[in-house]
């Protein structure tokens, strides 16, 4: 921009001028051209793989997508191959199922949290933020063998076989929605608090004050000022830990043993091993799983950047 | 601060968090770095072993790290290659762009261009990356290219060549991740005091002097921000290798990240997998106490 306000002043025709006028010519070309270029590396994969999905199995067989723009006949045949025949409609569906509460219950817990964390004094406060903070960056893989443990074998890992009622009940969780609900949540909820405390901390402590001097409990300060007070922080959290649950396969992979319940990470995953030069079919499949973040992307993209950009470090 | 007439009810907000927290990342983590003491298959390996996991693990095992031969090789030295390359890469292009597309007035098209990668999965990120990167020259696009361009030259497997494969799915995590970069830095490229950037155009330093000189220093906390995210990432890589190349060619791809995976899910030797868990979590741990550092020095100024 600066460059752009800067030029008018020099309005003063001399030879100097023209060879300046020059280099910033040169220059402004050779910003174009290398912004250009990498635009173009970033997009020409994904537009490759696009077009394949709406080539008939018969081109994608013979011929680069490329050649697609020369002799342009397209198909929806891929898509209704991998949902019907492949069984992605029900992965589809699973996805949502393991998505949704495993975003709603995080957020929920980690506001009333964070709340705590931000405007509530109680003992050891401060400390327990701190493991919070620590828990932020622990790689989940530090965590995983324990965790499919205990979903194996609820009962004889908390050494509760004793109680007589409880060891005759299957509380398995292996393989159970309610088992990767509670893994998500609990792997979501560090980056949660965070957020939320900070969020909330900066809200004006007048608002509080005078709450309390009206005869707001604390819960009532938490339900109808924190929270509406909050709903950017909320709405960018939601769509940061709908897509990190969206898109994520490896505690699909470990949790979710039963083929009836696998998200569309794990279903293209499978596909690739079984039909991994079936281009026309992975590439559908592959647009099926993007199309819930992309629809999400360009419809809320600002709260989607903060959300992202805020908690990239998870995992 | 709002003071509770109930000492106890502040505990009641925690409670779910905490107790959820516990369950899942605190007493496994510990339980893990027991584990990691102990040998054994399947998911309970019983047999204690004392450092044996760890002492196989750096060195006889030529997959995690292999000294003997020059140049050294393995999960540990991918992972070095890992964290200078997708950082320096994430990092310089990143910035790149956030400073070249301020100039122009497409800037939001080319920024939705470049983080688009990090919207989707790692799953359908390394679809696309088999996609290019084929050694089939009808398919990838870029053997089309350069068979298109030399055509004596045989089509380049990216994928199956122990000497290139890292590169090449290091290229593809620098694709995915350079959107995060580029929006940081882009963020705090806007909010630097523009009078300082034009006092220098005034006393005659070129476009290019500025950048080096000026704006490079005045950036220099968001890049280390950015830097760091991108070494927590490099350490943590795995989904990625996992479905572009399963560790492969002949195991030429392994990360510390995914050795922990393959030993614990795919050789089933949990004791052995958990003491490569600890080796990652030892590596973070720095990072962890910069962290907490920052935070309450940030507190402090509060």
């Amino acid at each position: 921009m600066s460059i752009q306000t800067a030029a008018p002043r020099m309005s003063t025709a001399s030879s100097a001028d023209l060879v300046r006028w020059l280099v910033r010519l040169v220059g402004r070309g050779a910003i174009h051209a290398v912004l250009i270029g990498l635009g173009l590396v970033w997009l020409v994969p994904s537009l490759g793989l696009f077009i394949t999905s709406l080539r008939s199995p018969a081109d994608v067989a013979t011929s680069g997508w490329w050649t697609a723009f020369s002799q342009a006949r397209f198909t929806l045949g891929n898509y209704v191959d991998v949902l019907a025949a492949r069984g992605f409609n029900h992965n589809f569906v699973n996805s949502f199922i393991i998505t949704v509460p495993s975003t709603l219950l995080p957020i929920l817990i980690a506001a009333l949290a964070g709340y705590a964390f931000a405007w509530l004094k109680f003992w050891g406060r401060d400390v327990l933020f701190l493991v919070v903070i620590a828990l932020l960056v622990i790689p989940l893989q530090t965590t995983w063998v324990p965790v499919l443990r205990m979903f194996n074998d609820p009962v004889g890992y908390f050494r509760v076989g004793w109680i007589p009622f409880l060891a005759q009940l299957d509380l398995r969780l292996t393989g159970s929605f309610v088992g990767i609900w509670l893994a998500h949540t609990a792997y979501g909820l560090p980056f949660a608090i965070f957020v939320l405390r900070n969020f909330f901390i900066g809200l004006p402590k007048e608002l509080f004050d005078s709450a309390k001097i009206d005869g707001a409990s604390d819960f009532g300060i938490f339900w109808r000022i924190a929270l509406p007070l909050s709903v950017p922080a909320l709405a960018s959290l939601v769509i940061f830990q709908f897509m990190w649950v969206w898109n994520d396969l490896m505690n699909a992979l470990i949790f979710l043993q039963d083929a009836t319940k696998q998200p569309l990470t794990v279903s293209i995953q499978a596909l690739l091993s079984t039909y991994g030069s079936e281009w026309h079919l992975l590439a559908a499949g592959a647009f099926v799983t993007m199309s819930v973040p992309l629809l999400v992307f360009f419809g809320l993209q600002q709260y989607f950047v903060r959300g992202i950009t805020a908690g990239a470090v998870k995992g | 601060m709002v003071t509770s007439k109930d000492k106890r009810t502040p505990w009641l907000y925690v409670l779910p968090a905490l107790f959820l927290l516990t369950v899942f990342l605190i007493l496994p983590t510990l339980q893990t770095f027991w584990l990691s003491f102990h040998s054994g298959f399947g998911f309970n390996p019983t047999k204690f072993v004392g450092l044996e996991n760890y002492i196989r693990l750096l060195t006889h095992d030529p997959f995690f790290l292999n000294l003997n031969r020059w140049p050294p090789s393995g999960a540990v030295v991918n992972n070095v290659l890992w964290l200078v390359l997708f950082t320096a890469g994430t990092v310089s292009i990143g910035l790149a762009i956030a400073v070249l597309a301020d100039r122009v007035r497409y800037e939001a098209v080319i920024k939705a261009v470049i983080f688009v990668p990090m919207v989707i999965s790692a799953t359908a990120a390394s679809v696309i990356f088999r996609f290019v990167y084929s050694s089939d020259a009808t398919v990838g696009v870029i053997n089309a290219l350069l068979t298109g361009l030399f055509p004596r030259l045989e089509p380049v497997p990216w994928l199956g060549r122990t000497n290139l494969v890292n590169y090449a799915v290091i290229g593809a995590g620098v694709w995915i991740w350079t959107g995060l970069a580029m929006t940081v830095l882009s963020a705090a490229y806007k909010s630097l005091d523009r009078e300082v950037l034009e006092a220098a155009a005034v006393d005659g330093a070129n476009a290019w002097q500025t950048f080096w000189q000026i704006t490079l220093p005045m950036l220099s906390q968001p890049i280390t921000v950015v830097a760091i995210t991108m070494v927590i990432n490099a350490l943590k890589m795995l989904d990625l290798i996992l479905v572009m190349t399963a560790g492969g060619p002949r195991n030429a791809s392994r990360t510390i990240a995914f050795s922990m995976y393959w030993e614990v899910f795919n050789n089933t030797v949990a004791g052995y997998g958990s003491a490569i868990a600890m080796v990652l979590l030892l590596l973070v741990t720095p990072i962890i106490v910069l962290q907490i550092r920052r935070f309450r020095a940030e507190e402090g100024l509060r």
